[in-house]
């Protein structure tokens, strides 16, 4: 009896793993199969799609939109794996240097001035042997996302923005933001401000924004902690379901965050008119912003403070951190052919769904520029 | 641990000639199976030991530097600025909160762990007692995140109004007053998250211990006419102390050093924050500032700070272990 139990135990186990076997030959010829045809069917695509695997590390600010860029990527090119690890900008920089993954990226470029007696730009160089570039490839609008019941539409100032998240403004109805939006109906309830508790490139842009923006309202230096007032939460996801909780509340998080968890944002006026969290908006910020690297390393300094209609000025750039020769010639095709499929019209068009912007015009061609000098 | 396992007393006593009790006659018979298991079990120990003492090196070695160029005092100042050129960073903050809500995890859990475990062995109809022991030991076995995310949830709102209702009726006591955090991020929620989460480490341990209680001390109890609560209290609970303090140190250390669960649901406080005795205050353990930061450690300055902090939470962890082990033998010496 026990016996013959053991043995219908054994047999299914057995026709189960026959079954699998099966599918799992199917799978591996399906694959092969596609990756040859797609590579023989679109022959002058042959080239764009090097087979290997590539991978990257750093900021968890993009993570979203390389994701859906390596998703498409992969689809098109199915002999090639691309690996993001979003451990965050400084992780991803380390990494970087330490030649442990391919590119880095980064809510920041690559530092040019010495910190902890290193600069970063120099050490980069060292590992590449050749100068490293930074790419910029996602925008994330930040948006100051808010929970006021009846409260649909709100107008802030760089100073009234400022003086909510240090702590001087308390109460919704408060004069200045009464001011600033004649004809809302503004409750007496207090502002429950909330920020990140964990270090972000987030608190940096924003933090960055409101010293620039409003430089008497806001005087901490701007850096990855958070010196203003509130409440920790950790990570985007946090402060966002904080402020989806709770009532009166205030964060700044990634467009992405405000807009998953149907939150209300604050229209921005940097002095010429309230301006609405678009794309279009955000691209025209992006384009306003300076170039502040030599050739083809295209570092961007942004103008948070612009006055220009209609740019929307509180973002993150993204950079992609690669070398512009790599030593590994297989590795520098990969690279490349991921980075133009990541930078192209399409792809960034891609990314307005997920909560980002996609890059301006003239920024894009810049970026396909460099990429194609990449070698 | 002899006294957890139930050795009686009579094992204590020296052999009569003179050696220590049951450690044998010293004999050596160099048979191979009893030289690899010897070697074995020494170096089992060996590894453990060494382990320990490398972890502390480790983080020693990662702090020193960083605490060398701390310009404020590491063990009192509130403050947390670990990267730039004047580094000022002190950890009282973040022992407050790790020490506070570890202590509320234990005095609600352990009074509640014990009473389960006296339920299970000694009150439960007896196929009960099987499938509510498995029940408890489930408990353990959640991961930490869903803790987390639960107690965020679903478990937070509801705790809210238990927290307004202290600072109405109790905000005149300072461990109660009214602090600017909203909703369920306090000290006292996550308290009572990890008492939850530490509740089948209690209850676990201190089952194994009234388990064995001696049948003799039990009957001899009953007999001299004892209720069954007099029983439990003159018979059981003695027997169980020390097992039960164990279980509470165990319970401690998984307390102190939770990350994940604490990281979700507590609200840190930013700089600058008057400082307040209030359980329902926001805050920091150590674990969770760590954790919350790792991805950002770009500095061997900034990592040390951290590593720093670890630190403490280590020798913290060490010296609650000395004091159980202490309190353990002193209790022995009174009972037998």
């Amino acid at each position: 009896m026990k016996i013959q139990r053991l043995g219908q135990v054994a047999s299914v186990a057995l026709m189960g793993s026959i079954a699998l076997a099966a599918c799992g030959s199917d799978d591996n010829t399906g694959t092969a199969a596609a990756g040859g045809s797609s590579s023989s069917s679109s022959s002058n695509a042959a080239s764009d799609c090097p087979t290997g695997t590539l991978d990257a590390e750093g900021s968890s600010a993009q993570k979203n939109a390389i994701d859906e860029a390596i998703a498409s990527f992969q689809e098109k090119c199915a002999g090639t794996t691309v690996n993001y690890n979003p451990t965050g900008s400084g992780a991803g920089i380390k990494q970087f240097i330490a030649g442990q993954v391919d590119f880095a990226g980064s809510d920041s470029a690559l530092r040019t001035k010495p910190k902890d007696g290193k600069v970063e730009t120099d050490e980069a160089a060292t590992h590449c042997g050749s100068p490293a570039w930074n790419l910029p490839m996602v925008t994330g609008p930040i948006a100051i996302s808010y929970n006021v019941k009846g409260l649909d539409k709100l107008v802030l100032t760089p100073e009234v923005a400022a003086n909510i998240f240090n702590g001087k403004i308390t109460t919704w109805n408060d004069k200045a933001i009464a001011a600033i939006n004649s004809g809302a109906t503004l409750p007496s309830e207090p502002i429950k401000v909330f920020f990140r508790s964990d270090e972000s490139g987030t608190t940096e842009n924003f933090t960055k924004y409101l010293n620039a923006a409003a430089p008497k309202a806001w005087t901490a230096e701007p850096g990855k902690s958070w010196t203003g007032k509130g409440e920790g939460k950790e990570k985007s996801a946090g402060v966002a379901s904080a402020v989806k909780a709770t009532e009166g509340g205030i964060t700044y998080a990634e467009w992405s965050y405000a807009k998953d968890n149907d939150l209300s944002i604050a229209q921005v006026d940097n002095g010429s008119g309230p301006v609405e969290l678009t794309s279009e908006a955000v691209g025209k910020a992006v384009a306003d912003a300076k170039p502040d690297g030599e050739g083809n390393d295209l570092r961007l300094k942004l103008d948070y403070a612009t006055r220009e209609a209609g740019a929307y000025p509180i973002l993150l750039v993204t950079y992609e951190i690669v070398c512009s020769k790599d030593k590994d010639a297989n590795k520098a095709a990969l690279t490349k052919a991921f980075l133009t499929h990541f930078a192209s019209a399409e792809t960034q068009k891609s990314l307005e769904d997920i909560g980002y912007a996609p890059l301006p015009a003239e920024v894009q061609s810049k970026v396909e520029t460099a990429i194609a000098a990449l070698s | 641990m002899a006294s957890v396992t139930g050795v009686s007393v009579a094992d204590e006593l020296p052999g009569p000639d003179g050696r220590a009790p049951l450690a044998g006659d010293g004999a050596r018979t160099g048979r191979l199976g009893d030289r690899l298991f010897g070697g074995a079990a020494v170096g089992a120990g060996l590894v453990v030991i060494g382990l320990v003492t490398l972890i502390g090196l480790f983080l020693l070695w990662k702090a020193i530097p960083a605490l060398a160029g701390n310009e404020a005092n590491f063990l009192t100042s509130r403050e947390w600025r670990v990267s730039g050129d004047h580094p000022r960073f002190g950890i009282v903050e973040m022992l407050w909160t790790t020490v506070a809500a570890s202590s509320i995890a234990l005095v609600i859990s352990v009074p509640v762990g014990v009473a389960v475990a006296l339920f299970i062995t000694h009150y439960s109809p007896r196929w009960l007692a099987r499938p509510a022991a498995n029940l408890v030991d489930l408990l353990a076995a959640v991961p930490s995140i869903v803790y987390g995310l639960w107690g965020l949830r679903t478990f937070g709102p509801t705790f809210v109004p238990v927290q307004e209702w202290l600072t109405a009726h109790l905000g005149w006591f300072p461990l109660f007053s009214t602090t600017s955090i909203s909703g369920s991020g306090t000290i006292l929620f996550i308290g009572v998250v990890l008492a939850i989460m530490v509740l089948p480490i209690v209850t676990a341990l201190s089952r194994e211990v009234f388990a064995q209680t001696p049948v003799a001390h039990v009957e001899g109890a009953l007999a001299l006419g004892a209720t069954k609560w007099e029983m439990i209290r003159t018979a059981v609970l003695p027997f169980g102390r020390p097992g039960v303090i164990s279980a509470s140190m165990l319970a401690l250390g998984r307390a102190l050093g939770e990350t994940i669960a604490v990281t979700i649901i507590v609200s840190a406080l930013s700089q600058g924050t008057p400082w307040t005795w209030s359980l329902l205050n926001g805050g920091e353990t150590f674990a969770s500032r760590i954790a919350n930061n790792a991805a950002e450690f770009d500095s061997p300055q900034k990592t040390g700070a951290f590593i720093a902090a670890g630190l403490v939470l280590f020798v913290l962890t060490f010296v609650v272990n000395a004091i159980a082990r202490i309190v353990i033998e002193r209790r022995k010496a009174f009972t037998e």
